[in-house]
């Protein structure tokens, strides 16, 4: 039931307080409700920290308990935590938040425009597909016709990703 | 002083107004050496510097002189000069006093025919009690010598939302503040049908769009006078018709729409460089569900 647990080592991302938004090692539990935490290539120092502002990640590192800072440093680096995270869908959904939220009013164009291209292509493909499929009556081929139909879309979707992010900068 | 004198006498203005100056300054005629720049140049003309003499008056106490006034007129030789100044041409324009009284045909018999009548006339009606004088007030300056400010998100070639005004949602580009503080602002026409206008500060939102408007030349008899709303004052006391005469159907006159091309012209050459610009500038802002302007970035 449980996949992520709190232990030596584990990588947890801080949703609130002064650190929110940084990655830190839990380096050694204190109670109940706290740990003791330290982020060095994430520039948070060393200290308490209580879980509930604490959110599991899947990385664990390896360390032993109450390990100086540079030990975590360098078990940090080892497993190359930051590159893994930023590959993660969790920060990306992260990143595209913030973008969205710094979005100017030419942007938000910009990408309304780039939506309304995508759509229409997509509807375009669709109304031909539909056509082409109540043309030639019910028949299993529709389901292949949709399934094909799928590949030229998502062709054009990652296109529009494209124009999307450029739009964001 | 003789020698001097004898110069003064050929041009009694120059020296009388000197004397003028001076006597204005300080009652007292102690002069100390000093000419002013501007005297220098007017005795430069004269080939020949005045020097003014040290006061004839030795002091024996503060305030209190050896020679009496009469003893005075003679050891200045006061009985000498006597200037007047050049009549100004402000005086000589005051020479020609407005007429007071005019001369108006009577009728009846034996009336003289004419009376003359003043032309100001005395006031029918004095208030039992006047108007006392009002106490200096400080800092109250009127509306032309206000201070004006501009936004900092606001500088020439800001694309900004228009927020009232016929035009509302808008997006307009802004060329310049004018001198009662309100933004002259063009959308260009052809792009949004919005002319050169003036848009006032607070009703307008300041995107942090810019264009590049920067050899761009506004022309300069684009003020606020040119702006204005123009009334017509010729009521002429007739009742009925007051309300044809004044102009309500507004009409384009063929210098707005000059000055329009002249501006738009070099305004859309550079938003054609942008992508995308001009179709933005197109669209009309509008809030939709979800959208929140305090968490807008603009």
């Amino acid at each position: 039931v449980f996949k992520r647990f709190v232990e030596i080592g584990r990588v947890a991302f801080i949703s609130f307080g002064p650190h929110a938004g940084k990655l830190v090692a839990i380096v050694d539990v204190i109670d109940q409700n706290r740990a003791l935490v330290d982020g060095p290539c994430s520039g948070v120092r060393r200290q308490a920290m209580p879980f509930k502002c604490m959110q599991l990640t899947d990385f664990v590192l390896k360390f032993p308990h109450s390990a100086r800072q540079k030990c975590v440093r360098l078990a940090w680096e080892k497993e190359n935590i930051n590159e893994k995270w930023s590959a993660t869908r969790w920060a990306k959904k992260i990143e595209a938040r913030e973008k969205k939220a710094k979005m100017t009013d030419f942007d938000r164009y910009k990408v309304m425009k780039a939506k309304k291209m995508r759509n229409r292509i997509i509807k375009h493909e669709m109304k031909k597909l539909q056509r082409l499929a109540s043309k030639k009556g019910k028949k299993p081929e529709k389901s292949d016709k949709s399934e094909k139909s799928e590949k030229p879309e998502k062709a054009q979707k990652s296109a529009k990703a494209q124009k999307a992010q450029k739009a964001q900068k | 002083m003789a020698g001097e004198k004898a110069a003064g006498e050929k041009k009694p203005g120059e020296k009388a107004a000197r004397e003028k100056k001076r006597g204005k300054k300080k009652p007292a005629e102690k002069k100390p050496a000093e000419k002013k720049p501007s005297q220098r140049e007017a005795g430069e003309k004269k080939k020949k510097i005045k020097k003014h003499h040290a006061s004839r008056n030795p002091v024996l106490a503060r305030g209190i002189g050896r020679y009496s006034r009469s003893a005075m007129y003679v050891r200045k030789a006061l009985y000498k000069r006597k200037y007047t100044a050049p009549e100004t041409k402000i005086e000589k324009k005051k020479k020609e006093k407005p007429r007071a009284t005019i001369v108006k045909p009577v009728g009846g018999d034996k009336n003289g025919g004419s009376r003359v009548v003043k032309i100001r006339k005395m006031p029918r009606y004095y208030p039992t009690e006047d108007v006392p004088r009002k106490l200096l007030s400080h800092g109250k300056k009127p509306f032309c010598q206000h201070k004006r400010r501009l936004r900092a998100s606001i500088t020439p070639g800001t694309v900004l939302i228009l927020l009232t005004g016929r035009h509302r949602g808008k997006r307009v580009v802004f060329l310049k503040q004018l001198g009662t503080g309100l933004l002259l602002v063009t959308g260009p026409l052809v792009i949004n049908r919005v002319p050169l206008r003036r848009a006032h500060q607070k009703f307008v939102i300041a995107t942090s769009t810019k264009v590049d408007i920067s050899g761009v030349k506004i022309p300069k008899h684009l003020t606020d006078a040119y702006f204005k709303k123009k009334r017509l004052r010729k009521p002429k006391h007739q009742e009925g018709e007051i309300f044809d005469t004044e102009k309500e159907k507004y009409e384009i006159t063929e210098q707005r729409k000059s000055d329009q091309k002249a501006v738009d012209s070099q305004v859309l050459a550079r938003i054609k460089k942008v992508p995308q610009l001009r179709g933005y500038l197109r669209s009309t802002f509008c809030l939709s569900n979800g959208v929140y302007p305090h968490k807008l970035v603009f």
